[in-house]
């Protein structure tokens, strides 16, 4: 090469300061369950090899986000540039509090799943992939929390939706295919409508690196003008549909109950959040402007998911949909501290309360599915109807589903509760009371359709048409994989976060306060990606 | 230039989106396919339609001599024609099944994981 005559002062363009070895734990996520996904798909034949390697990769996983997450609390927030091309060129990849949080709590749910799945998910699930599809969905999953880049969020998501896909339809049923249409179709709709408001963000800001767009955008004289309205509105649809907020997210019902159970709970637990965080990344972080006209619209978008997941849930029997309602109004209540942040100054308590609620969601959700698949496997049904006499059962499950419904009702002592007080505070605070009203209502709707279950599942003494004071002896179908340890330890540990975040907050208060003090009051986040320059 | 483009966008967008309204699933399907490429235009265009030499710098230089036309877009829609192109594979042969199995590709009438005549819950408490 001629490069030989010129000389190049590589200072110009790159980062010349080596990477600190503790930063690379910021691509470890990605890196270990991308290798690992790999890995597994080579070895998909060896079906008793699948779970223990899938198992174990999980808990590396775990670990490494672990590490990350205490690094990030110690250093404040890493980035690291790919290629070490100064930024905003190279793509960042970058680790705050409110994305290493939430790679720490989706890590411990997914490696819950995937001992979960040990006995649940048969060996012609394992042998179509389900480990790899699970490794996989956690590269996008990770990817999203980590990544500084717009476009590299669209690429994320696209990983973490092409798994899903492979996840929903295993097993090939009728009822399977039937919801990943619906599924597919809609989630495709909702990145094109993604990809869409990027392109447009390029158009006007040549650059498509978070921080460089928030300087950007804060140095606009009208920054909810025009152009970024459009590109706001859009964005604002697009992850409204990936998050399933009323009405866009009839998909939700249509698919979360029909494949396997194990893959209901990670959906549960992780996909709609990513949408969440999208939104907030995206609205507080790059265009707090637009957030504070589009609050509105944001609001009402709130109280009807809230409303209209609470009463969905209680027009079910059948356990796994109305779950899936319930996912939905959680959503809500996230959405619901979005549009308070829009206020300013109850911008970090709503926004904490949206991200503590988001970790709650994650593990209650998915403990909740995993319970409805236990009572299936109990009982041979997930009707209401054919339910009956679980408490007689097993007292301590019975327990344990009782925990888990208060803790999504948001009744204390469980981690429901402390995220609602925050945003309910939050919207008294700031002047919205339909909001704060909307939140404790759904609340209270949602008490009522989990009571239902617990009342006819687990108190009555048999199915239907039981009389009173009798009880009838269940005996499922798939009795005898009850005992295995695979299904309780997820559970019970799920369970136990539960009770722990709900007993002792002060921690996850604390943490959630730092994520979204990050996004809120930027500075760090910017100075982390675009160095002394931003 | 770009206006021109930003018209025939429109026009795909238009075309996308009446298709995806329709009841049967292959139209719905066409719909997205034309959805995905209108995208790939839009980013394309948004990078600023130039009429300027190819991105190379000259061997004894490390910066382009002058304004040269922008990389980045070709870069950006390659990746999203690759996405766009693997999920509609993938909706395509997930349609063919559904068809095979549900007799239908109405999607009014694929009501198999939402049955019609849902039993309500038991009433009272």
């Amino acid at each position: 090469m001629a490069g030989s005559s010129v000389s190049v002062d590589y200072a110009e363009a790159m980062i010349t300061t080596p990477i600190a070895a503790g930063d690379w734990l910021i691509v470890a996520p990605s890196l270990i369950t991308m290798v690992g996904g790999a890995l597994c798909l080579m070895l998909r034949k060896n079906t008793d090899l699948q779970p223990k390697l899938g198992v174990f990769l999980l808990g590396l996983l775990v670990l490494a986000s672990l590490g990350l997450l205490i690094r990030v609390l110690d250093q404040g927030v890493i980035t690291m540039v790919m290629g070490n091309w100064l930024p905003p060129f190279g793509i960042a990849v970058t680790a705050d509090p409110l994305g290493a949080t939430l790679t720490f709590i989706g890590s411990v749910v997914a490696f819950c799943a995937g001992v979960f799945a040990m006995q649940t998910v048969s060996s012609s699930g394992r042998r179509y992939g389900f480990y790899p599809f699970l490794l996989l969905l956690m590269t996008g999953v990770c990817g999203s929390f980590l990544t500084a880049d717009v476009f590299n969020l669209y690429v994320w998501f696209e990983v973490l939706l092409i798994s899903s896909y492979g996840l929903l339809i295993l097993g090939n049923e009728r009822i399977q295919l039937d919801g990943a249409v619906k599924y597919g179709v809609l989630n495709l709709v909702g990145t094109n409508l993604f990809l869409i408001a990027t392109g447009l963000l390029y158009g006007i800001f040549g650059t498509l690196n978070m921080a460089d767009i928030a300087v950007k955008v804060d140095a606009l004289d009208n920054p909810a003008s025009g152009a970024l309205a459009t590109v706001a509105a859009l964005y604002f649809l697009a992850f409204a549909m990936k998050a399933a907020a009323f009405p866009v997210n009839f998909w939700l019902p249509a698919s979360y109950h029909t494949p396997n159970i194990v893959v209901s709970a990670v959906f549960a637990g992780l996909l709609t959040k990513v949408g969440v965080y999208a939104l907030i990344r995206i609205f507080v972080l790059i265009l707090p402007a637009s957030l504070e006209y589009m609050a509105d619209v944001i609001g009402i978008v709130a109280i009807a998911t809230l409303i209209t997941g609470a009463l969905g849930a209680l027009a079910q029997s059948e356990i796994r949909r109305l779950l899936g309602y319930l996912v939905i109004a959680g959503i809500g209540s996230m959405l619901a501290g979005l549009a308070i942040a829009s206020s300013g100054t109850q911008a970090t308590l709503a926004i904490s309360g949206a991200i503590f609620y988001a970790v709650h969601s994650i593990i209650v959700m998915t403990a909740l599915y995993m319970a409805a698949g236990i009572m299936g496997m109990m009982g041979s049904s997930f009707n209401l109807r054919e339910l009956g006499g679980l408490y007689h059962k097993s007292v301590a499950f019975a327990g344990v589903f009782l925990v888990l419904a208060f803790a999504v009702s948001g009744l204390p002592p469980f981690s429901g509760f402390w995220p609602k007080v925050m945003l309910v505070d939050a919207a008294f605070q700031g002047g919205r009371f339909w909001l704060g009203a909307a939140i404790l209502v759904s609340g209270f709707l949602t008490t009522l359709a989990m009571g239902r279950v617990w009342i006819y599942a687990f108190w009555r003494g048999g199915p239907e048409g039981t009389a009173d004071g009798q009880s009838v002896d269940v005996t499922g179908a798939a009795e005898g994989q009850l005992s295995s340890g695979a299904l309780w330890l997820p559970l019970g540990v799920l369970t136990a976060l539960v009770i722990y975040f709900g007993l002792q907050p002060e921690w996850m208060i604390e943490l959630a306060t730092q994520g979204a003090s990050s996004v809120v009051d930027p500075f760090g986040y910017i100075r982390s990606v675009l160095g002394e320059q931003g | 230039m770009e206006t021109g483009v930003a018209i025939l966008i429109g026009l795909f967008f238009t075309v996308a989106v009446y298709l995806m309204l329709s009841k049967h699933l292959v139209r719905i399907l066409l719909g997205i396919a034309i959805l995905g490429n209108s995208v790939n235009m839009l980013i394309f265009t948004n990078g600023r339609l130039t009429r300027e030499i190819p991105p190379l710098i000259p061997s004894h230089l490390y910066t382009p001599e002058t304004a040269t036309a922008n990389p980045l877009p070709q870069a950006l829609v390659l990746t999203a024609i690759v996405i766009s192109f693997s999920f509609f594979a993938f909706l395509l042969v997930l349609a063919f099944r559904a068809y095979q199995e549900l007799g239908t590709d109405e999607v009014n009438k694929m009501r198999v994981a939402e049955p019609e005549n849902d039993p309500t819950p038991p009433q009272g408490y």
